[in-house]
This record gives structure tokens, C-alpha cells and sequence, in this order.
């Protein structure tokens, strides 16, 4: 019979009422989901945080038709956040452009190009430029560089992406290599690395639910991480406490139990306070402390503490603004300074230290050699523990209630969960993000938490240490194999002019006898013949002079001085957008309209890319297109569904993805652009005799190619990052280097990622068949483990410091360390293991010394070298602050990096007259729904729509004070700029009690810029270039300004408002620049 | 129920959404995965000022709506650090409720409308003439028009995932569970025992909606775990579904037209008499 009918239907099934089956039409009947009917699912992760959500990519007929979590993930179990959720609509359906694109100098408006042409005119640009600035010295030392050219971007990119951006450009002799981890977490790198050993998050994102109280400081990590904070609501769910200390209340302090508003800019106030706490009440874990960290160490009688000297210590130079370390040492123990040697023929020359050097033990610590005195009964004036108690005695509640704004009753609060959840059978764990490393003492916020954490022994234990959240895909990635200036892949350093002529000077200067960087030669040498292969011989030194060499920090914020200068021509953005996520975005803008030529790489048009033709200056009249002679290029990226290579997440592990369809039109890769961007250079300069082309004519630059679009094969370059032996075989560990030119690795960090030449990072063993470590889902570093430092989760004689608390233990019988985890630590080496004083590398180091990448190994209460701006994190006020330092004379941190020019004034502070004309701290931020400069998701309907506009968050005593109406506008003026936003008038933003006075807040999203279809002007256009003298991470997390109701002016009137309100606050040349 | 014609929609086939709102984080993932499962196109890009929320309500172009909610009133023993005021941010996602009893089922005089094999309420868009009865029917105003086709529109729990063994694209991407997929009485089970820790944790105004096969809908298919008054969230406090009285009507109809045919019966009668 016909069934056809749905009335026959009706009357002949089981449907009597017509109304279920019977109603269905033929096509409902046809309807199958797409994830059924596609012709494959490829394993992918999500490009957008650095949680590293696993995702499943659809695709039917060469096109892909979803993308969804992968329940099969360890970490996110199938679920991804809306951005995450977003990605389909990201890569097949958003503003994405296909076409290259080329702006002639003076040119009005696009025009369409060829791709291979552009590769072309790039190549030549490259050649010419790279020729007319070559320097082979400066003042005498050689340098083999060229500073004409820098490159911009790496952290949303593949590793196997920024080690060829840092292979060519680095034989090349670009120096300026720079990517988002400088402006996200390079504090990071220097506060965690100087207290531990590795500059890592000590711990994994699942080891959350194993905590008994959860601190969130410095980080939104419901609304920057939402799939992440699944573990902590893991966590609460079996009873923790979780604490938010924020200047917001926001979407995480909404499922915290206790929110602890914050003047933002006063952490190391804050934990400095809790500090004091514990040590004046006894609340440290005793045996931990004693055993596994410096307290015992005694220092020597010359340090001075900022106790001593009103927020100043011992060997500061107010002429350079730079301290002197040498009194910060250890008593009788030489310190092998790791921030570099002081050499007064380089600091004559250079000016300064070199720059960024306490990046450099991100992965391995700062190196030490002597032997240190010890008192084991911590009771010595001189010994760390003391110092520690004598620095933060004045860090009492009732300062924590003038310079942070929280009340006394909040703080003892924090003291006690924290403290009743620390110990043997308990743990606490701190999360963090750029809420703490983005200031100008950025790396002291987390050397600050360092030791909190180590005085109640949470470091290394399941449910403790120090959770870094990233926030790029890669980010971790970028620093590992780093597109950074003063970095070669391993945290290895780059060489400085003069002190690092000859390999053998610099391994002196750098690789001590004792702890792990005294395996530096077999790293370094490796990964000089994986670059330069047969060329790199003994008698040449394996090719080390053929690195260019560091002359002072040429960070990105350096580069856009350059540019300014007119010495930095040639510029490549690779998947970031400086003119609206970097600090102070107009003069990011300015130096990009003073260069030759500019080439984006992007998914989007992004304002990086069109800020010649209708950028906010254009509009001001400040630049005419007409005259801005920059030539740019854009090429369209493939996304990440487009090609294969590894992300390392937030927690060091490296997930591979599996490339699902082809890119469209002229959409491809980095690794595609920079593999043949180097082969149409190699091929221009063949049969050059020119000694300056030599290192390109020679370096290793053969991978196999394959399709049409001759794309490159990750594998191939992930394979030289693993590295190989003398017969090619690939290595299995970082152990089986040799310093002899046999072995070749491109990261010794990540060796052992492809052993067996099996790729390790693809391996996506689903959780459900695994324990709670997941140690076959994808590979971190180092050696696959999850817990850093786990050593420390045994008592001293290797047992477990409780059944509840177990990790790793000593098996005596076995005689081995064991457990859930990778033990860091060697496996056969004993608790009762004590080395004889001429040891040398790990044997150097005993049966009770977890930390085993700090020469000393223990956890560094204090920081004898490797922090340039102290050895204990010491409360300074931001550069911009409406606040006078309750707690020293010393306003700022008298090392901080500041930059004086005229478009980037700063602003008066705390008592100095002008002040009060910025009254008011802001604080920039995240949100759920969009990504870091906006790129990756004002293009995107989904995501636009849900947060449409630029706005700014204010409370309504802030609102009734400036006559803000909700809804309508604001105006924010700082000494750089000013911008308009939506109102939002919201008791989330409360007006903070202190020293007398209400203190109002103002709340900035950043993500905002002109493109797109959420718009808005950029938060950044208000930050100022101020820098963290260790990182040089700028300060975008703590500043002034003033509010005002109303629209901004248009055209010439906007500058003439932000100069009314210099004049009006006396803002010159001088303003905030004294030490 | 109007025609009681679902009396046998069979409970222990029944699959529905439980919305955990204690621990939404109202990251808004599950509107974006289920417009980008659905093919839903934005709903357009409007500043609203009302907390986070800028989609501000259910409709043909948005199927889960996340709602924020900024309340001077304390979170069980939360401590909001928030001047010496009481102050909670509430956060829940909303969503077509699948009705037991389903008005806008009632009214749809085409058949596009039709109740699955799961349990669940499906329009179906080829078949919609846009005549929009079911608009005004919905006691939670969750279906719409779409302007662009002028075809009725709302959440299907994702029936063609269902068919194949997947789960709802909001509950599977959720990232802390706040929505849960399940069978129903399974859900209802599960909420009964997290509504009472989340009141044994202090949050004594925390209540479960649409559970209750007693109310004025005959329970949902997509109930809540909410933390105040349903109006709080822009939800009816007492939804009753809007086809109640049509059985009386027809009665009172019947009765009329057969008291008028009686009349007129009587009339022809006296006047051939």
C-alpha cells in the first residue's frame, strides 16, 4: 500500500492520532545526522587556548561538515567552549580570505596578486633588505646580522611552524624573531624557572580535581579556559574550596565560594601578606621545607634587603637602573650568574646586561657551583628562611587592607583555607594567568606564588603547584621552540656580541659542572648539526659563528622603536595582530607605516593588515594613505583543519593534528610560506660567494613536499626536532645526545617525541582505557611526565607523605622510584644518595633534592640570581598608578624597562601633582566569548553576536560619580590615547576601601578593533610600553586613567583631548621615567 | 491535555535535558554548537547592557539561550567579596521544553509539528505553511518565525543526532555538565539527589522546574535545576499548557450546536405545523 498519505498512515499504523510517526514527512524520515554520514573523521585540537580541547573534524567530500569535541581526550572529554564550539563556522564560513592581496607604496586600495609572484617580490624584499642593513659588527664586535628586518607571531602556529620561522630567519640573520608568548607568559618562563627549575606549569589540567582548595588569582579561568575549569568544578564537587581573588567578580568567582576583590597591580602585597602569615605562625610544612627548598641556605653579609633600604636592595646602579647580584649569592658558593656574566666590556659597549637572559633556564634552571653553608635549624639571621620572615614582616593585614583594598576579614579567610589544605594528607593548588605576568614586575607575581607554594610544601604533590594557564594554542610551543629574540629551541641562549665569540666562551659562560645545563655542549651541538648538517664540523666550530648575535633586547617592543627609527624595514606578521592586541597599539601602528615593506599572514583581513587605509589615524588625519610608503602584502592562512603539525598546550604536552581537507585558493601554511620562502631564497642566492649568504647556501632545507600546493611534510620537521643519531636513527631521549657532532637535534627538550620513529604525539589512547595520568595521550616534556618536581610528593625517605597524597615512592626492594607518574628524578638513585663534593651534573645532587634542574636542587624560597630585579618579590606600584606605595619609598620597581618617547608618555602617580587627573585603575581582560586581539573570532557570527561591542565594566558608585549612564557611552583618556565604549554599570566591579579613600575600577576587554563584526576601539590603544625588566613583558594589567560620559571626538579633536589632558596633569618627557 | 491524544507517550522511551544552573558557567558554548549542529544563522549584533546576556531571548534563531541574572542576594555561603552587600550572578542556559503536553503539538494544523519516537517535539520545516498557531501556543514562547523563510523554528533536542546514537550538540559540548542528556526518568533521579546537595550546601531557594508531571504542562522534557524564582530567569512560574480548555470548549461547542440544531429542529417543526 501507498503509504505515502499521512492519513493512510494514520489510519493503518500504530499513530491513531496522527500526530507521531505518522506525521513524519519523507524528508524527516531521510534526515541522518552528518557525523554519520561523513566519509571520514580526522583527529584535529582546537586552535584557540592552550587547554588543548581534542576535536573530531567531519568531513564529507573534501569538505569539512563539523567539528566537535573528542570524548576520547584526557583533558577536555569531549566538550570545547563556544570558541571552540565556533571553529566550523571559523574555518569554512567566516570573513576568511582566499585571495592574496597586494598595497603598492601610496596605493589607496587592494590589489588582487599572484601567489607565487607575491613569493616572489617577498623573497627580493627579504634579499635587498636583509643586503642594504647587513652589520658584521657593531663598535668593533662581531654581530652577522641583519636589524632591518623582524617577524612577528608563532604561538598560533604549529612547533613544527616556528622552528622553521626560527631555522631561516636565524640563518638569515634576522634577530628580531618575536611571537605572543613576549607579551603573554614570558614572566612565566622567569618566575617559574628560577623557583623550580623549568619555566613550565608545575602540573597538569586533570590533576585539579585532586585539590583540596583551589586559589584562581590573575586569571579568569572560567571565562579564558571554560573546558579546562571542568576540573576545578571536579575539584569543588568532591568538597574543595574554591577562592577567586580577582578586581572583578566575573564568571568564575560566580562558582567560587569565596571572591576576594583586589586593586589590580597588588598581588605581591597580597601574597606577600600570606607569606608572613605562614612564617609568623609556624604554618609552613616544616619537613618539606627544610629538605626541599634553599631555607637552610645561609647568604652572605653583604646582601641588603629592600627591608633595609626602603624597597631597594643591596647593588642597585641608579645610573643604568640595574642591580649588581653579586651580594644576593650564597655564602661561599660561586654562582655561575644566569643572567648572564657581568662583563664590563660588554656592559660598555651594550649598556646593559644581556637582555632576556632569565628566560634562558625556562626549561632548566639557573645554574650554580660551589657548595652553600646550611643551617638546619633555620634559625641563623642569615639564613633564607629568616630573610624570607624579616622581608614580609611589613606585609601585614592591615597593609594588605591599604594597598590591596581587601578587608582584613576576606584576607584571614584566604590564610586559613589555604593554610587547613596544605600538609602531608592535603594539598592546594594556584592558578594563574596574565592577570599576574602582565606588569612591570610581572615575573615577581609568580615568583611570589613560588614560594608561598613551596613553604606549604604543594609543589610536585597530586592537587598542588602552580597551574600557568596560556592562552594560545601553541603558546607554550612558541617558547619551547622559540620564535623569541634571545632564545634558541631547548631555552638554550643566543649568543651576545663579544662575551660568546667562540662556542667554547659561551659554553663557559653559560653550562656549569653541576645540574642538567652541564649536558649544554651534547644540546648545543646537536642542534648546530641539524641546522647546518655535514657543514657543521669540529673545526668550524660546528657553524656557532654563524648565529647572529644579541647586542642589548630586541624584544617586539623594541622592534616598533626601530621602525620609528626607520632601522627595522621589513616586517612579517604570521598570525598576529600587534595593532590591537600589543600595548599601546598607535604607536604599533605608526611604526608599521614607517617601514618598506609588510607582509600579513592571516585567516582575516585583520586591522594589522588595513591600518593604511582605514585605520584609527587615518580617521585623526594624523597619516594620509597617500604618503604611507609601506608596501604590504596579505596572504591568506590555512587553518587549522588545513594542515598537520603538534600544538603544545598549557601543560607541555605536544598533540598532534591530522590534517583534514586542503586549503582554498591561495590559503596555506606558515610551514608551506617559510619552507618556500627559503627555497626561492636559496635558489636567488645560489652560487653567491658572499661570506654573509653562506649560512643559507648551507643550512639544511630539504624536506619532502607532496600534493599539489608542494606542501611541506611536518612529520619530516618534526622528525629533526626529535633528532637523529649518526646512522640517522631516530633518538628516543634527550639522554642519547652526544657533544661529539654524532647526534643532531632541532630541541633537545622535545627529544624523544618521535622514538622508533613513531609519531608519539599523535597517540590518542582513549582516557577511558587509562589511568587518570593518561600517559599515551599525546607526549610532554620532559620525558612524558604530567607532576614536575614529583620526587617531592614522597617524604625524604621516598615513602608517600600520605596514602591520599600518593605519586611517585621509592621502591627499596626494586630499588627504583615508581608510581602513578613519570618520577622526575633518576630512577635508581636512592633517598639515602649523597654526593661526594667533586661530583659533577645530576650526581652532583642527593637522594633529597627533587628539584633536580636547579644546581642546588631545591626549590628557591630565594632567588640568589636569575630574577634581575630582586631576589624576593618586593610590592612596587604600576607604572601608571593613582596610588603612592604604602609600603616603601620606592614608588616602582626601580628595574622595570621604560621607553621615552613622545607617543608613549606616561602618567604621574600617587602623590605627584597631575595624578588625580587619571584617577582611576584599569584593567584589561578576556572574555568567554572572543580571542586575544579578535582575529580569530570578530569575523565569526557565532561569537560576534554573543558579545557584539566594545564596552567597559564600572560600578555604580564609579557611574554616579562621572554621570556614566548604563548602556550608553564612556570615554577612556590615558596620556596615550583615548577610546570610546559601551557602558556597563554592574555591582561586579566594586569600588575597592583603602588608606581612606575609595578607589574606582574600569574594566576593559581588549579584544576590540574597527575590522570585523564586533567592533569597537582597542583597550590597547590606551596601555603604555612599560616593560618587566626580566621579560620584557609589558604592563596592560594595571594602569590609570580617567572616565568621562560621552562619545570620543572625531578627526584631529581626539588628539587634541588626549594632549588637553598631558597639559592638564604636567605630563612631559620626563613624567614616570626617574628609578 | 486538551485531547489527551499523548496518553500514551511512553515515559521509558522518553530522552530530555537536565539543566544543572548551579554550575553553569554561561560561557554560551551550547548556543554556538547548536547553531552550528542546526545551521541556526545569528540572531543579529546587538548591545544589550543586560549582564552578558546579548541574545536576549529564545527564538526561531535561537534554540539554547543562556540568560545572566545580577541579584544583591547571597549563593548559599558563597562569599562575594562585593562591598558588604549580598550579591550572586546567576547564570542558566534555556531551551525548547519538549512538553508532555504540547500546545504548540495541539495546534499545528499541517502536521509539522509531530512528537518523535524519543519523546521530544520536532518541527518540521518542509512541511510548515508559517501559519505561526504554535507561536502564541507555547505557554514558554520558545518557537518562532524565521523572517528570512517565514518557517516556524525551535530546538529538535537534536533528533537527528539522536537517530544516530549521539547526543544533543549543547549537552555534549557543555564543558561543565550543566546540561545533562539523558533518559528521563534517569535525569529526574539524578536531579532529585543534586538538588539536595546543592540546598544541603546552603542554597535552601534551589528548586527543580518542569520535573513534575503534576504541573500545568504535565512535566517537560527539558527541565531546570534553578537557584531562585522561575520568573527570575524569565521563566512562567506556573506554565499550564495553552490548549487546557479546548476540550470544554469543544463540550460547550457540542453542546451548542446541538442545542442550535435542536432550535432549529423545532422552529422547522412548529412552522410545518
Amino acid at each position: 500500500m501507498d503509504l505515502r498519505w499521512p492519513l493512510l498512515r494514520q489510519l493503518t499504523g500504530g499513530d491513531r492520532t496522527g500526530r507521531g510517526p505518522a506525521a513524519k514527512s519523507a524528508r524527516t524520515e531521510a534526515w541522518r545526522a552528518r557525523t554519520a554520514t561523513a566519509d571520514r573523521v580526522v583527529k584535529s585540537v582546537c586552535p584557540y587556548c592552550a587547554v588543548g580541547c581534542a576535536q573530531k573534524v567531519y568531513v564529507r567530500e573534501e569538505k569539512v561538515v563539523q567539528i566537535e569535541g573528542d570524548p576520547d581526550s584526557p583533558i577536555s572529554r569531549g566538550r570545547l567552549c563556544p570558541k571552540g564550539a565556533a571553529s566550523l563556522q571559523l574555518t569554512t564560513d567566516s570573513g576568511r580570505r582566499h585571495q592574496a592581496l597586494y598595497r603598492p607604496p601610496g596605493a589607496a586600495d587592494w590589489q588582487p596578486i599572484d601567489l607565487a609572484t607575491a613569493m616572489d617580490m617577498i623573497a627580493d624584499r627579504i634579499i635587498e633588505t636583509r643586503r642594504e642593513t647587513w652589520q658584521w659588527e657593531q663598535g668593533g664586535l662581531r654581530t652577522a646580522r641583519t636589524m632591518g628586518i623582524a617577524s612577528l607571531g608563532g604561538a598560533t602556529l604549529d612547533n613544527e611552524e616556528n622552528y622553521l620561522i626560527k631555522k631561516l630567519l636565524t640563518a638569515l640573520g634576522v634577530v628580531q624573531v618575536e611571537n605572543q608568548a613576549r607579551v603573554c607568559h614570558s614572566s612565566t618562563v622567569v618566575g617559574l624557572g628560577t623557583s623550580f627549575g623549568r619555566g613550565g606549569a608545575t602540573t597538569f589540567m586533570q590533576d585539579l580535581q585532586h585539590s583540596d582548595c583551589v586559589v584562581i588569582q590573575g586569571s579568569n579561568f572560567a571565562e579564558a579556559h571554560p573546558v579546562g575549569f571542568q576540573w576545578v568544578m571536579e575539584a569543588k564537587a568532591r568538597g574543595a574550596v574554591i577562592i577567586h581573588v580577582d578586581p572583578r567578580f566575573t564568571r568564575t568567582s560566580a562558582l567560587a565560594d569565596l571572591h576576594v576583590p583586589i586593586r589590580a597591580g597588588s598581588d605581591v602585597a597580597f601574597l606577600g601578606a600570606i607569606i608572613s602569615h605562614v612564617l609568623e605562625n609556624e604554618l609552613y610544612f616544616h619537613e618539606y621545607v627544610l629538605n626541599y627548598t634553599n631555607a637552610a641556605t645561609i647568604l652572605r653579609e653583604d646582601y641588603r634587603d629592600a627591608e633595609d633600604l626602603d624597597g631597594l636592595f643591596s647593588g642597585f646602579d641608579p645610573g643604568c637602573r640595574e642591580y649588581d647580584q653579586e651580594s644576593w649569592q650564597y655564602e661561599g658558593m660561586t654562582t655561575v650568574a644566569a643572567s648572564g656574566s657581568r662583563d664590563t666590556e660588554y656592559r660598555r659597549v651594550a649598556g646593559t646586561d644581556p637582555p632576556g637572559r632569565t628566560e634562558v633556564h625556562g626549561a632548566t634552571g639557573a645554574p650554580l657551583d660551589g657548595r652553600a653553608r646550611r643551617d638546619e635549624t633555620l634559625r641563623h639571621p642569615r639564613c633564607v628562611l629568616q630573610v624570607l620572615r624579616r622581608h614580609y614582616a611589613r606585609y601585614t593585614p592591615e597593609m594588605v587592607e591599604r594597598v590591596c583594598g581587601v578587608p582584613r576579614r576576606l584576607f584571614a579567610e584566604v590564610c586559613r583555607h589555604l593554610t587547613e589544605n596544605s600538609g602531608p594528607d592535603k594539598t592546594a593548588e594556584f592558578v594563574y594567568a596574565v592577570g599576574w605576568t602582565q606588569h612591570s614586575d610581572g615575573s615577581q607575581f609568580i615568583r611570589a606564588a613560588s614560594i608561598l607554594q613551596l613553604l606549604l610544601g604543594n609543589i610536585g604533590r597530586p592537587g598542588g603547584g602552580i597551574q600557568a594557564l596560556r592562552g594560545h594554542a601553541s603558546i607554550q610551543g612558541s617558547s619551547d621552540i622559540p620564535t623569541l629574540f634571545n632564545l634558541l629551541p631547548g631555552y638554550i641562549p643566543m649568543p651576545h656580541a663579544h662575551e660568546h665569540e667562540r662556542m667554547r666562551d659561551f659554553l663557559l659562560a653559560d653550562a656549569p659542572h653541576k645540574g642538567f645545563w652541564a649536558n649544554m655542549p651534547a644540546f648545543l651541538i646537536s642542534l648546530l648539526k641539524a641546522w647546518w648538517g655535514e657543514s657543521a664540523q669540529p673545526d668550524n666550530d660546528y657553524r656557532f659563528g654563524w648565529l647572529p648575535r644579541l647586542t642589548g633586547s630586541h624584544s617586539t617592543y623594541d622592534t616598533v622603536l626601530a621602525q620609528l627609527a626607520g632601522e627595522c624595514k621589513g616586517y612579517l606578521l604570521l598570525g598576529e595582530n600587534p595593532a590591537v592586541g600589543s600595548a599601546n597599539a598607535r604607536m604599533q601602528r605608526l611604526g608599521m607605516a614607517n617601514l618598506d615593506w609588510l607582509v600579513v599572514r592571516d585567516l582575516n583581513l585583520i586591522e594589522s593588515a588595513t591600518w593604511w587605509k582605514d585605520g584609527p589615524e587615518i580617521e585623526t588625519g594624523e597619516l594620509r594613505t597617500a604618503d604611507i610608503r609601506t608596501e604590504v602584502f596579505f596572504l591568506p592562512a590555512a587553518c587549522h583543519t588545513e594542515k598537520s603539525g603538534s600544538f603544545t598546550n598549557t601543560n607541555r604536552l605536544l598533540q598532534w593534528r591530522h590534517q583534514a581537507v586542503e586549503p582554498a585558493g591561495d590559503a596555506r601554511s606558515d610551514l608551506w610560506f617559510m619552507y618556500h620562502l627559503g627555497r626561492i631564497i636559496r635558489e636567488k642566492l645560489a652560487g653567491s660567494d658572499d661570506p654573509m649568504d653562506r649560512p643559507v647556501l648551507d643550512l639544511t632545507w630539504d624536506y619532502p613536499v607532496h600534493g599539489e600546493t608542494a606542501e611541506p611534510s611536518g612529520e619530516a620537521v618534526l622528525a629533526e626536532i626529535n633528532g637523529w643519531d649518526a646512522h640517522g636513527r631516530p633518538l628516543s631521549g634527550y639522554d642519547e645526545l652526544k657533544a661529539d657532532g654524532s647526534t643532531a637535534c632541532g630541541c633537545w627538550i622535545y627529544c624523544g617525541v618521535y622514538k622508533d620513529g613513531v609519531n608519539q604525539a599523535a597517540r590518542r589512547k582513549p582516557a577511558s582505557e587509562q589511568d587518570w595520568i593518561a600517559a599515551e595521550w599525546g607526549w610532554a616534556w620532559p620525558a612524558n611526565r604530567r607532576v614536575l618536581y614529583n620526587r617531592a610528593s614522597a617524604r625524604p625517605d621516598g615513602s608517600p607523605w600520605s596514602e591520599r597524597k600518593r605519586l611517585v615512592w621509592w621502591d627499596a626492594e626494586a630499588g627504583v622510584w615508581t608510581g602513578h607518574d613519570v618520577p622526575d628524578f633518576e630512577l635508581g638513585k636512592s633517598p639515602g644518595y649523597r654526593p661526594h663534593p667533586d661530583a659533577q651534573g645530576e650526581a652532583a645532587l642527593s637522594g633529597i633534592d627533587p628539584f633536580i634542574m636547579q644546581a642546588d636542587g631545591k626549590g628557591w624560597l630565594y632567588a640568589p640570581s636569575g630574577v634581575v630585579d630582586g631576589p624576593l618579590p618586593t610590592h612596587y606600584e604600576p607604572q601608571d598608578s593613582p596610588v603612592a606605595n604604602p609600603l616603601y619609598g620606592q614608588q616602582r620597581n626601580p628595574a622595570r624597562k621604560v621607553y621615552e618617547h613622545a607617543d608613549n608618555r606616561y602618567q604621574p602617580s600617587g602623590d605627584e601633582p597631575g595624578a588625580s587627573v587619571y584617577p582611576y585603575v584599569v584593567t584589561t581582560y578576556r572574555l568567554t566569548e572572543h580571542f586575544t586581539a579578535g582575529g580569530m573570532s570578530r569575523f565569526t557570527p557565532y561569537l560576534s553576536e554573543l558579545q557584539p561591542e566594545m564596552f567597559c565594566e564600572v560600578s555604580p558608585a564609579l557611574a554616579a560619580e562621572r554621570g556614566l549612564v548604563h548602556g550608553d557611552w564612556a570615554t577612556i583618556v590615558t596620556a596615550r590615547n583615548a577610546i570610546e565604549a559601551r557602558v556597563l554599570v554592574t555591582d561586579r566591579m566594586p569600588s575597592l576601601h583603602l588608606d581612606g579613600r575609595v578607589l574606582h575600577q574600569i574594566g576593559l576587554p581588549f579584544h576590540f578593533g574597527p575590522n570585523g563584526l564586533a567592533r569597537g576601539d582597542a583597550a590597547n590603544e590606551l596601555s603604555a610600553i612599560s616593560l618587566d625588566p626580566n621579560s620584557h613583558i609589558q604592563e596592560v594589567k594595571a594602569l590609570s586613567a580617567d572616565i568621562r560620559p560621552g562619545r570620543r571626538p572625531r578627526g584631529p579633536a581626539l588628539p587634541e583631548l588626549v594632549r588637553s589632558y598631558q597639559r592638564r596633569a604636567g605630563v612631559g618627557a620626563g613624567t614616570g621615567m626617574e628609578a | 491535555m486538551a485531547f489527551d491524544l499523548d496518553e500514551r507517550l511512553d515515559e521509558s522511551r522518553r530522552v530530555g535535558f537536565f539543566t544543572d544552573t548551579s554550575i553553569c558557567i554561561g560561557c554560551k558554548a551550547c548556543e554556538v554548537a547548536c547553531k552550528e549542529w542546526n545551521h541556526v544563522p545569528d540572531d543579529g549584533l546587538e548591545f544589550t547592557g543586560w549582564s552578558y546576556d546579548n541574545t536576549v531571548k529564545l527564538s526561531a534563531d535561537t534554540w539554547r539561550h543562556v540568560a545572566f541574572v545580577e541579584q544583591r542576594k547571597p549563593l548559599g555561603h558563597q562569599e562575594p567579596g562585593v562591598g558588604e552587600m549580598d550579591f550572586r550572578w546567576l547564570m542558566a542556559s534555556d531551551v525548547c521544553k519538549h512538553c508532555t503536553h504540547a500546545a504548540c503539538l495541539d495546534v499545528c494544523p499541517t502536521g509539522s509539528l509531530f512528537r518523535t519516537e524519543f519523546g521530544t517535539v520536532v518541527v518540521q520545516p518542509d512541511v510548515c505553511n508559517g501559519c505561526g498557531y504554535c507561536v502564541p501556543a507555547c505557554p514558554f514562547g520558545v518557537i518562532g518565525k524565521r523572517e528570512s523563510d517565514g518557517v516556524a523554528a525551535k530546538c529538535t533536542l537534536c533528533y537527528d543526532r539522536l537517530g544516530a546514537g549521539e547526543e544533543p550538540a549543547c549537552a555534549k559540548t557543555c564543558p561543565t555538565d550543566s546540561i545533562q542528556f539523558g533518559d528521563l526518568d534517569e535525569l529526574r533521579e539524578r536531579a532529585e539527589r543534586r538538588l539536595e546537595q546543592v540546598r544541603a550546601a546552603g542554597t535552601t531557594s534551589a528548586r527543580l522546574y518542569g520535573h513534575d508531571p503534576g504541573d500545568g504542562v504535565g512535566g517537560t522534557g527539558a527541565f531546570f535545576l534553578l537557584l531562585d524564582e522561575p520568573e527570575v530567569y524569565g521563566l512562567p512560574p506556573d506554565p499550564v499548557v495553552t490548549t487546557r480548555d479546548l476540550p470544554s470548549m469543544w463540550r460547550h461547542v457540542a453542546v451548542a450546536a446541538v442545542a442550535l440544531l435542536a432550535g432549529m429542529a423545532a422552529t422547522a417543526w412548529r412552522r410545518r405545523g
